[in-house]
């Protein structure tokens, strides 16, 4: 009895917080979701959503009742299993990631030693949504876009992956929570008046890499520019074409989870987390939550006028993109930050 | 330790049936993603015996990026399952053939498996303690000093793979025009375009 209870406990605190964070992701991908829609909009010049509830911020809510409330088609050529658990694949490993994504001090629900690689690991797996599903719906056009996205997606995880190694190799730990503390000190800002302030996250000792993240994560999320699975003009919708009602929303929800994922990273690894912005005292204030949320939103706010602005890539100039200019771009920076911090000490915290 | 247990259980489990899944399946592509799973779960029994790195290793590099260009030579392959199964009973004796002798010889090495008398020497040399070290710096203690001829001597051999593989595929037509980037950056308007006055029925 008292062993039992003794598992029973933690097991439902973590249930709580798991739940939580599910609750507050799910609203705020819906919100995201909107952002995404407006900012597009106002870009163009539109409206935007506009109708559902006051300027339209039920619009998300609306959808979602839309998709789950019609009739799911399965065709009867699919490969059925493949074909339902394609999209359940997609958003429950998209959502997993999230275990470990500390949005303040302490406040991630496992606080793993390597967080970092345990969400390298799960952004690699997402794939697996795609090539199902693209395969499992027996079409051309979704086997054609699911080919397309399984390249894309490995070739940019290479980048991504020394990418990260880059910001290990100035942090010295795997640990998530480590990565943001590291960025509250360092480069002599003291010498400048602002000591822990915006002037020591990784974005500006690691400029280049910086960068190179926010495109490769782009194209890692399939997002615009870079959105050739679901290139409409060719291939219809991509791997989603056969899919309708719940499943389409699950497969939506994981790309758009895993876009968030991919704003989170960006803000832990280079812009410091939950840290804020200037040390005084009424920012300390805030809680790190805010701050922490506010970096996601300004980078996908950024993402979203990339989306906007910029024309859709050509296939092989993508994938040239990936292998030939960031491939050893970021090879070399993993040669050169190792050098400088082997030689220097400049960097370690 | 109970609930340890009841996952070691869970993943050892679910490995053993889709490993059996992985050959019994009809269709190939199937047969992949069960690999998948298997693969998944091996990493899970890594990390329950402590070995985070490892497992998750296993899931970055075995599943995230070999076993999806599996799939995707498995996916493309055109095979008809129908054809596939009509052989079945033919090859039937010579695979099970095949099959005996493998376990016969594998039960063989197993049997006459003599831990070297050195070995102990190496195991029984201070390992740091696994509450102190981390896994990965452990690894790399080991790996870049002890070993780190074994190390660099992997590391050209699959150098050495790709380039072979690359060499092998690589075939450069010379009659195809390519695409000179830097060349179609650096263009600009004054050498670009060029205003030339026609005269009307003579065309260029």
């Amino acid at each position: 009895m008292e062993t039992l209870f003794s598992y029973l406990w933690p097991a439902i605190v973590i249930f709580g917080q798991s739940l939580l964070l599910l609750v507050g992701l799910l609203l705020f991908t819906a919100y995201i979701l909107y952002a995404d829609r407006k900012i597009f909009a106002a870009v163009q010049m539109r409206r935007g959503p506009n109708v559902v509830g006051p300027w339209g911020l039920l619009q998300s809510f609306a959808d979602l009742l839309k998709f789950v409330l019609k009739e799911p088609i399965i065709p009867s050529s699919s490969s059925k299993a493949v074909f339902i658990l394609a999209p359940l694949v997609s958003a429950v490993l998209a959502l997993a990631a999230w275990a470990v994504i500390p949005i303040n001090e302490g406040w991630a629900i496992a606080n793993l030693n390597l967080g970092i690689l345990f969400v390298f690991a799960i952004s690699s797996l997402e794939v697996y949504g795609i090539i199902m599903g693209g395969w499992a719906s027996n079409s051309k056009y979704a086997f054609l876009a699911s080919l397309r996205s399984a390249a894309q997606m490995v070739s940019y995880e290479v980048s991504i992956g020394f990418v990260i190694i880059t910001v290990l190799l100035c942090v010295g730990s795997l640990n998530l929570t480590d990565i943001v503390l590291s960025q509250q000190h360092g480069l002599g800002t003291e010498q400048l008046g602002l000591p822990s302030s915006f002037l020591d996250w990784h974005w500006l000792p690691l400029f280049p890499m910086f960068i190179v993240f926010f495109i490769s994560a782009i194209a890692e999320t399939n997002r615009p520019p870079f959105d050739l699975p679901e290139a409409e003009s060719e291939l219809v919708a991509g791997h989603m074409v056969e899919y309708s009602s719940t499943l389409f929303l699950l497969f939506f929800l994981g790309e758009f989870v895993a876009i968030l994922l991919m704003c989170a990273l960006t803000t832990l690894l280079f812009l410091g987390g939950w840290l804020p912005p200037v040390d005084v005292w009424f920012l300390n204030w805030v809680p790190g939550v805010f701050w922490f949320f506010l970096k996601v939103l300004l980078v996908f706010f950024f993402m979203a006028m990339v989306r906007a602005v910029v024309p859709r890539y050509r296939y092989d100039q993508l994938m040239r993109l990936g292998w030939k200019v960031f491939l050893p771009l970021s090879l070399f920076m993993v040669f050169a930050t190792a050098f400088v911090i082997q030689y220097t000490g400049w960097g370690l915290g | 330790m109970i609930a340890s247990a009841l996952f070691f259980y869970l993943f050892s489990g679910v490995a053993i049936a889709s490993s059996l899944m992985v050959i019994s399946s009809r269709n190939p592509v199937h047969s992949v993603l069960f690999l998948i799973l298997t693969f998944v779960n091996a990493a899970g029994l890594f990390i329950m015996a402590g070995a985070e790195f490892l497992g998750l290793l296993l899931i970055v590099v075995y599943v995230g990026a070999v076993a999806v260009l599996f799939l995707f030579v498995v996916m493309m392959l055109d095979v008809d399952f129908a054809e596939l199964r009509q052989g079945y009973l033919q090859y039937l004796p010579i695979g099970l053939f095949v099959g005996i002798v493998l376990l016969v010889e594998l039960l063989a090495v197993v049997g006459s498996w003599v831990v070297a008398p050195a070995v102990e020497n190496t195991t029984s040399q201070p390992i740091p303690d696994v509450a102190e070290t981390r896994n990965i710096e452990a690894l790399g203690n080991i790996l870049y000093t002890d070993y780190i001829f074994f190390f660099q001597i992997a590391g050209i051999i699959l150098l050495v793979a790709m380039i072979g593989a690359i060499v092998l595929t690589l075939h450069h037509k010379p009659n195809v025009r390519r695409q000179n980037i830097n060349e179609q950056v650096a263009r600009d308007p004054k050498t670009a375009i060029r205003n030339v006055k026609i005269r009307s029925g003579e065309g260029l």
